[in-house]
């Protein structure tokens, strides 16, 4: 049925008259691109305007940081991925010293049998595989160790990017990082908390995705 | 950079039907202000309408046919002023894609690159400064749509109005609305019309303006058309027939 | 939908106080949005030229892209149909849900799936789609379709809304504050995407290089909607596949910018397989429903196929004086404002629909706007152009309904007047003399509707110049 379909369509589109119409060349940035500290700057802004809480500070802190920011909101059970080098550092940490903290749950089963825990834990960290700072992005690459729904259901979401990987823009970032080669499953750009203006334009947050989005850059 | 073009000795004037049968006056003062820069205008007696009513109805033939007596009318190699930016824009954007496909393709093609709208006649080709000899008065100013984005005219009417030292411009929060007009839709779609003139017409009596001053005749009609039906105290004026009566000392 | 009823629409939306007000209000907001995130005159209409140059690319190449998305999608995992017509898309979503025993549908935003009336034929089976997008989902529960392609429930204010929550989701406190509003929705909603066995949205652009679906939201929804549920539905008008995937950062921009003044919304969500091996989430089948319903058609006309460039923004809504004073459900159709006025009457014909393209002032206010420059004036003008004209072959359907002799007559005889100058200096002297004696009957009656008659001039220009002289050659 579907075929018929196809070639019923495609047909029609082909009787049409051709137009030929050349690739419009995308001119390079008039500007250079911002340094290093810009971009971080810029992104901190633009993603604060939109109440994502942006934290800059040295790769060393971030363990300590991240204590800090789950013990002023209370959190209790913190999601994280076992089998990334984030979730190592982290697991060894709390292995450490766990006294008052959240307890680590781990994504380490599918979804099938890990929904119920999935939607009842407080917040989740997760890496960030970039960041896009002329309008305020994080580009987000979920895998097999750091599934897609770690930065959707839980109401906090705490990222962790690295500040040489923020590009100056989407373009550049697809081009740096080959994406039309091999596009993974998902990926994602986050910008901020979740939120909606459908009433009166009015803007409302944690609407369906996380409430809160907190983003380390690390120096 | 567009080079601005040279004053010329001659220009045709092509008054639009609507200023031919409602404001003769503004008709009048545009030519001549033209006059009063040393330039001669020319009015052909075979003018009557650039067509857009029918272009814009559904009936491109008969616009077609007007408008081949308009070119026709104005075939000389000189400047043709309009003092409305809806039918310069139909004289200047439209006439080539009226044309598409016709024999006279070429003529209205070079008919449509001498077309200008007055306002920017006067303030761009003939650098025209003015003395305001009337008495303090507010006004405020409606873009028409063609001026605006057909035309792109806007700043060279807005240019002429501010050389009037005392007249005191206050705009409008909606300058760029459409007032309802549009030719047929004024017609074929009364109740949107109405809601929108009214809603321009309430704009204009917020500024507390005595005057609205307009570079579209068809603007003006509907729009005094509708604060006349409330009763309202303000006028409506062509930029044309404002400037000549301010520099009269009117 | 007869001119009658598209008459009453707009005498019953003009007479609504709070309508106008609600899309007064939002109207103005959006446009000043807009005007904020495209501050640079020179870089917007950059943009505005690249995202029309691309989009006319991809339609020139359409059917090989369409080929190409196929190909890469199939690569990928995800299962392509396709459909001439809503019936046909409506089959292909039933028959996928009731192959997984499916009962229930979560669902994102999706303008396509309003084009398919999917909901209603969804019920007539037994299975219900829960709208998950909050403007959706307020006026799901409200019964209405939407009047706007991007806030739904814009025509309505917080107190209605809140009365609808009050009345319709069990338990819920009648509150007008937003946040509150908000949170009952999240509610109500958590447990439905939790527990739904199939997920469907729209696609914003599908790229045809990588086989990916490009979808943008901001409230998350649409991402829960695509990952939580085993099955994914997509279903997509074939005009939305570009060429690369570089062609979306422009896009992006563009569309984001023109549709809510953001610079990005919160989620840009890039899909392009099901759950692989090794991975814990996501869906394990996904679908792509490819849907024609007309636009094969449109494409057929150069002209008119620009019409399929739209990237369904609604900024030309926001900046209709129209739209803004009649709302979006005095259209009749499911898309309103001006491209509603272009795209219906070309799919569901003059008869049908031509009104629509009459009711336009021909401003040019969302032309001005439209993020890849779509001509939407000019394309006004050819259906008008359609609607009269004599040749009996051509591609709109209903082509010629409109003809009618007293029109013929008028603008003969209006031609004829035009084009004879002495006869014309004759009618116009005449009429200068006389024409305050017009009868107030048809056209003149309309116009003194709202307006004190015209004064016709008691000497036209053309005597006026005569007597001072003015040279006419």
């Amino acid at each position: 049925m579907s075929e018929i379909a196809r070639d019923r369509i495609l047909a029609r589109l082909r009787g049409a008259p051709r137009q030929e119409i050349p690739r419009l060349d995308v001119p390079a940035p008039a500007a250079a691109a911002p340094d290093r500290n810009a971009r971080v700057a810029r992104l901190k802004s633009l993603m604060e305007t939109v109440r994502a809480e942006v934290q800059v500070l040295p790769a060393a802190e971030w363990i300590p940081r991240l204590k800090e920011v789950l013990g002023a909101r209370g959190i209790k059970t913190l999601l994280y991925a076992p089998d990334t080098d984030l979730g190592s550092a982290l697991a060894e940490a709390w292995q450490q010293d766990a006294a008052g903290l959240p307890e680590l749950v781990a994504y380490a089963e599918p979804v099938e049998s890990f929904k119920e825990r999935l939607f009842a834990v407080d917040a989740a960290v997760t890496g960030a595989a970039g960041a896009v700072a002329d309008t305020g992005a994080l580009i987000l690459r979920p895998t097999g160790a750091e599934p897609r729904l770690m930065s959707l259901v839980p109401p906090v979401h705490i990222a962790v990017l690295r500040a040489d990987s923020v590009f100056p823009s989407l373009g550049d970032a697809m081009r740096a990082g080959r994406w039309a080669e091999d596009m993974p499953t998902n990926m994602l750009l986050i910008s901020g908390p979740s939120k909606t203006a459908d009433i009166e334009l009015i803007l409302a947050f944690g609407v369906h995705g996380p409430k809160e989005l907190i983003v380390f850059v690390l120096e | 950079m567009i080079p601005e073009p040279s004053k010329p000795s001659r220009v045709y004037f092509f008054g639009t039907c609507l200023i031919d049968s409602f404001y003769p006056d503004a008709g009048l003062a545009a030519i001549r202000l033209i006059e009063r820069e040393g330039v001669r205008v020319i009015f052909p007696a075979d003018q009557s309408c650039c067509g857009q009513p029918a272009y814009n109805s559904g009936f491109p033939a008969e616009a077609r046919a007007v408008a081949r007596r308009q070119i026709q009318a104005l075939r000389e190699d000189i400047p043709v002023v309009v003092p409305s930016g809806s039918c310069a824009g139909m004289m200047k954007h439209h006439y080539p894609t009226l044309f598409a496909g016709d024999k006279d393709l070429p003529q209205a093609q070079a008919f449509s690159e001498r077309v200008f709208e007055w306002s920017e006649f006067m303030a761009r080709v003939l650098g025209v400064q003015y003395e305001d000899r009337g008495e303090p008065l507010r006004v405020t100013w409606h873009s028409s749509c063609h001026a605006l984005r057909e035309m792109q005219v806007i700043e060279h009417s807005k240019r002429l109005l501010r050389q009037l030292k005392n007249v005191e411009l206050v705009e409008l929060t909606k300058e760029h609305e459409c007032c309802g007009f549009g030719g047929t839709f004024s017609i074929k779609q009364p109740a949107i019309s109405g809601a929108m003139v009214n809603d321009k017409v309430d704009d204009i009596q917020r500024t507390g303006a005595d005057r609205v001053i307009a570079g579209d005749c068809g603007c003006l009609l509907n729009i005094t058309g509708a604060g006349g039906q409330r009763g309202l105290p303000f006028a409506g004026q062509h930029l044309a027939e404002f400037i000549w009566e301010r520099i009269n000392g009117g | 939908m007869a001119a009658e009823s598209f008459e009453k629409n707009v005498d019953r939306a003009l007479a609504d106080a709070q309508l106008r007000k609600n899309f007064a209000f939002a109207m103005g907001n959006f446009i000043l949005k807009r005007k904020a995130v495209f501050s640079d005159t020179e870089e917007t209409e950059r943009l505005r030229t690249l995202g029309n140059a691309i989009k006319q690319r991809a339609l020139s190449r359409l059917p090989d892209l369409l080929v190409q998305l196929e190909a890469a999608c199939t690569r990928n995992g995800i299962r392509v149909h396709w459909a001439e017509t809503p019936a046909v898309a409506n089959r292909i979503v039933l028959e996928t849900i009731e192959s997984h025993a499916g009962t229930r549908v979560v669902k994102g935003k999706s303008m396509v799936s309003e084009e398919m009336h999917l909901n209603a034929f969804l019920g007539t089976h037994g299975i219900e789609a829960v709208e998950t997008d909050l403007g959706e989902f307020i006026i799901q529960l409200a019964g209405e379709t939407p009047s706007h392609i991007i806030v739904p429930a814009i025509h309505k204010n917080k107190m209605q809304i809140a009365k609808i929550f009050h009345d319709k989701i069990p338990g819920a406190p009648y509150t007008e504050d937003v946040a509150e509003l908000t949170a009952i929705a999240r509610r109500t909603l958590r447990r439905k995407f939790y527990e739904a066995g199939i997920g469907l949205s729209g696609v914003n652009f599908a790229v045809a290089e990588t086989g990916t679906l490009c979808l943008v939201e901001n409230e998350g929804n649409g991402r829960l909607c695509t990952t939580v549920p085993p099955v994914h539905i997509a279903v997509m008008g074939l005009e939305k596949v570009v060429e690369k995937l570089d062609d979306l950062p422009p896009l992006l921009r563009l569309l984001t910018g023109s549709a809510t003044g953001q610079l990005v919304t919160t989620y840009v969500n890039l899909i392009t397989s099901p759950r692989r091996t090794g991975e814990k989430d996501g869906p394990t089948e996904v679908h792509l429903v490819i849907l024609d319903n007309g636009r094969s058609r449109i494409y057929q006309d150069p002209e008119l196929r620009q019409t399929l460039q739209c990237v369904r923004c609604g900024t030309c809504l926001n900046h209709c004086p129209v739209y803004t004073r009649i709302g979006g459900h005095a259209y009749g159709f499911v898309y309103p404002g001006p491209i509603g006025k272009i795209l219906t009457p070309q799919v569901e014909g003059l008869e049908k629909a031509g009104e629509l393209a009459f009711a336009s002032s021909l401003c040019g206010a969302c032309e001005e706007v439209c993020p890849v420059k779509i001509p939407i004036a000019s394309l006004l003008r050819r259906l008008r152009d359609e609607s009269y004209s004599g040749e009996p072959q051509g591609i709109v359907p209903g082509r010629g309904c409109k003809q009618n002799l007293a029109e013929r007559l008028a603008w003969k005889s209006w031609a004829f007047l035009n084009t004879h100058p002495r006869l014309n200096r004759m009618v116009t002297s005449l009429l200068g003399m006389a024409g305050d004696y017009l009868p107030p009957a048809g056209p003149l009656e309309r116009w003194m509707r709202y307006r004190t008659e015209p004064e016709f001039a008691r000497k036209g220009l053309h005597r006026r110049a005569k007597e001072e002289g003015i040279a006419d050659e």
